[in-house]
């Protein structure tokens, strides 16, 4: 008998042996018609796209790129991956100023961050969210998360950058844009943390925004820039200064590791195990016996965690919640794996502020009969997400073990 | 990470034996790449069928002593696949899935192309039939929703009208399916159900299927209801005061992700923890081969230890075992399967026949131990489809090798402490 050898086709989307199981787990199918789903908009439509582009169609956009499709899939088809590439391959669209407002954080952060009490105000007001509403059709349900005077960058080099040196070990943060403009506080937790367990932590050269929202709004020439920037200094770090790189977001993290080889083509092969979440980070150090955590006696808390799209695809939520379950005095309980709906940018966007409502409608909702203390996750698009649609307050898990370990101790127990 | 036991696959099989052992106070791991066959599933659980010389089974326990020596029932033993068998059925219910069926006489499950095949523990949903013959009724009222493609209402129709049954065939025209109806690709059985399980639905489909309802005494309705309840039909049953039997749907499987749903959370509540999505790339052994650690993409470096690890990868679909030009392997351990060299001796080309590869897989002993290179691997267990030695599909003992061979390797494992 002739046969071929061996599946030598480059194209992934032929693993697909149309089981369906995708189309049951993505979120916005159930809330979302205009969708064509992940089946259809990933491995089946690739297949017609291949031979002419005019198949591609617009409604691809609908795509929350989660991945939970990938998660899903017993076939290892990279289904969000085909999506993504499409509309980078094929859209003809330009972004709209909106959209290149609400991609470009770190350009926005350096600006804004300038006028952060105005801003602040302003963006807050009423009339402002009506005209961002009616002009930029920026949903006037969304409340922008507040700028900081002052950034996590120039806090850490008036406050901490020079007693970093005087560690044994050491690690470089990606802290993204997120704690640098808005909430340095999530920054200054993991350096206290990190400091107690006795690393020093440093800053990449210049870093630069991820590119997750970039990417999602398609503008991938300056996505492909910063990424390409980014693992220079990554790569910096790990090979000049022997520092591997933690991060406390789980889409930053993702984006980083598996984004920029998957749908950006720039090649991170030679550091990309040397990146990683900082709660991964950590529960290896203790898994391996290297460092030691004393908790304060009277810590006391009713923790729901959420495991944010990216992070499941990751498949790291098990670190932050094991760390989280060796705080005594904690209750634990993590919630059914839902997306929350925000996507980054995509639930800012005025028309789709109702699918995303509807997508994580059964995570608010779990939320609230449980009532927690407070909810745990690792994402800050998801943070915002459910600290406006429920009435409890999101913390990640860094900042967690930053109030329940007892520093002093720790510091003694790592020295 | 350390774990008692770490298992390879999240399947009926996997969650089975996780199951058992995490309730047994073990802490174990569930390492599933991707979602399982549970999402295709007929809605029944087959314990013996047929014969591998195509003898029909009424009566599976009293069968199995006929079984070649190969087949895992055999290498079980009669005696423990009858003792398990019992224990199944409390094993499910104390899982909240409730199933029917008994494993001394087969009763009969309805395909969603019409064909009756025989079963032993159906899920709740669905309504067996005592004889493959039995008539579902006088007249049957098959009604499916509009726009619908998996519910093969015609096929259904011709089926029971063999038996007998008149049948007429009606759509139910909803308002809130119809934006589902947009995009026609993704009018499947478990997107509809979403709707359904939506406040006041179900029962609006009710109000409309009383006024189409003349002289039937049986109404027929695809399986696309409750993704969390598997009650409904009891209660559209109920409201109608008829008869009302579902009939399950070209995948996917509303209640098989259901049951699958449910087996998880019941693992997790136990305190198991479950990777979905994960693939495991490599094992480490000592000298004398026991497995000490594996690693995953998503773990890398960070090893994952156990004490015991059991294979549950399942068979081709689900990438348990994988065929080469020349052989076939199970890719996570490379241990010994019983398969037939020569590629031409593994299938027949005419697809509807008996094939060969089916019946290839992971060769066990009594313990259930797989082997490498000849030798036994006592710490090392294949439960479920990734055994070989049974031609499940022609057999139709897929979901009882499952069942039967999970809770067998987890008392093993139990005894062993």
């Amino acid at each position: 008998m002739k046969m071929q050898e061996k599946n030598i086709s480059a194209n992934n989307f032929e693993q697909c042996i149309k089981c369906t199981v995708c189309t049951v787990y993505c979120p916005v199918v159930p809330v979302n018609p205009l969708y064509p789903g992940p089946k259809q908009a990933g491995p089946d439509g690739e297949r017609l796209r291949l031979k002419k582009g005019l198949f591609f169609d617009n409604t691809l956009k609908y795509c929350l790129n989660c991945k939970r499709c990938e998660v899903a899939c017993p076939s290892g088809v990279r289904i969000g991956d085909i999506i993504q590439s499409a509309r980078i391959k094929y859209n003809t669209d330009s972004p709209k100023l909106r959209d290149m407002i609400l991609a470009n954080t770190d350009f926005m952060g350096t600006v804004v961050t300038k006028v952060a009490p105005v801003a602040n105000f302003a963006l807050g007001l009423k009339p402002t969210k009506v005209v961002m509403d009616a002009v930029l059709k920026v949903d006037k349900h969304r409340t922008f998360p507040k700028y900081t005077t002052k950034t996590f960058e120039s806090w850490y080099k008036k406050n901490v950058k020079a007693f970093q040196d005087s560690f044994k070990r050491h690690v470089s943060y990606f802290h993204g844009c997120y704690v640098n403009y808005n909430y340095p506080q999530l920054g200054k937790d993991l350096v206290s943390v990190m400091n107690a367990l006795g690393y020093g932590v440093h800053l990449l050269e210049n870093e630069k925004c991820c590119g997750t929202a970039l990417i999602a709004n398609c503008m991938i020439d300056k996505a492909k820039k910063n990424a390409e920037h980014n693992i220079a200094s990554i790569r910096k770090s790990v090979y000049e200064r022997q520092m591997p790189v933690i991060g406390a977001s789980s889409s930053c993290n993702f984006t980083i590791r598996d984004e920029y080889p998957h749908l950006l083509g720039v090649d991170n092969s030679d550091v990309r195990d040397h990146i990683e979440l900082c709660t991964r980070f950590i529960y290896r150090l203790i898994d391996e016996g290297k460092v030691k955590l004393v908790f304060k006696k009277d810590y006391k808390a009713k923790i729901a965690y959420h495991t944010p799209c990216h992070m499941e695809r990751l498949g790291w939520g098990i670190f932050s919640t094991e760390l989280i379950r060796m705080i005594p005095g904690v209750d634990l309980t993590i919630l059914d794996s839902n997306c929350c709906g925000i996507a980054g940018t995509y639930g800012f966007k005025k028309e789709n502020y109702e699918v995303s409502q509807a997508i994580g409608k059964p995570l608010f909702e779990q939320i609230e009969r449980l009532k927690p203390d407070f909810v745990a996750c690792d994402c800050e698009t998801c943070k915002w997400q459910i600290e406006m649609s429920t009435s409890k307050e999101v913390k990640n898990p860094i900042s967690i073990l930053a109030e329940a370990l007892d520093l002093v101790a720790t510091s003694e127990a790592n020295k | 990470m350390r774990f008692d036991t770490i298992i390879i696959g999240g399947g009926l099989a996997g969650l089975v034996c996780g199951i058992k052992l995490q309730k047994a106070g073990q802490k174990c791991a569930i390492i599933s790449a991707g979602q399982s066959a549970m999402h295709f599933s007929s809605g029944a659980f087959d314990l013996l069928g047929r014969l591998p010389d195509g003898t029909e089974v009424k009566e599976p326990l009293k069968a199995i002593s006929s079984l070649p020596a190969e087949h895992p029932y055999s290498i079980i033993g009669a005696e423990k696949v009858a003792e398990y068998a019992a224990q199944a059925k409390g094993f499910f219910a104390d899982c909240g899935v409730k199933v029917t069926g008994d494993a001394s006489r087969n009763s009969w499950r309805i395909t969603p192309t019409g064909e009756r095949k025989p079963s032993w523990l159906t899920i709740g949903d669905f309504t067996p039939l005592a004889a493959k013959e039995e008539k579902i009724g006088n007249k049957a009222l098959i009604v499916n929703i509009l726009g619908y493609l998996d519910f093969n209402t015609k096929f259904l129709a011709d089926s029971f009208e063999k038996q007998g049954t008149e049948c007429r065939i009606v759509a139910l025209k909803l308002e809130e399916m119809e934006r589902l109806r947009k995009n026609p690709s993704e009018m499947r059985s478990t997107n509809i159900a979403r709707v359904m399980d939506r406040e006041g639905i179900w029962e609006t489909a009710v109000s409309q299927i009383r006024t189409l309802l003349k002289d039937e005494d049986v109404i027929v309705l695809p399986a696309v209801f409750g993704l969390k309840d598997g009650s409904v039909v009891e209660k559209i049953s109920e409201t109608l005061g008829k008869k009302t039997i579902f009939v399950a749907t070209m995948p996917p499987s509303v209640p098989g992700i259901r049951t699958q749903m449910t087996l998880k959370a019941e693992f997790e509540k136990a305190g198991g923890r479950f990777f979905l999505g994960d693939t495991v790339i490599e094992s480490k052994a000592d000298e004398n081969g026991i497995i000490k650690s594996i690693s995953t993409v998503n773990f890398n470096d960070i090893r994952m230890e156990a004490d015991n690890f059991v294979l549950a990868t399942g068979s081709f679909f689900s990438k348990g075992l994988i065929a080469t030009p020349e052989k076939v392997c199970e890719p996570v351990f490379g241990i010994d399967l019983t398969y037939r060299e020569g590629r031409e001796n593994w299938f027949n080309t005419n697809f509807w026949e008996k094939q060969n590869y089916i019946s290839f897989g992971a060769k066990v002993d009594e313990t259930l131990n797989a082997s490498i290179a000849g030798k036994k691997i006592v710490n090392l267990y294949a439960i479920g489809s990734v055994i070989g030695g049974t031609n499940s599909l022609y057999e139709g003992c897929g979901g009882g090798t499952a069942i039967v061979t999970a809770l067998a390797a987890a008392d093993r494992i139990l005894e062993k402490k």
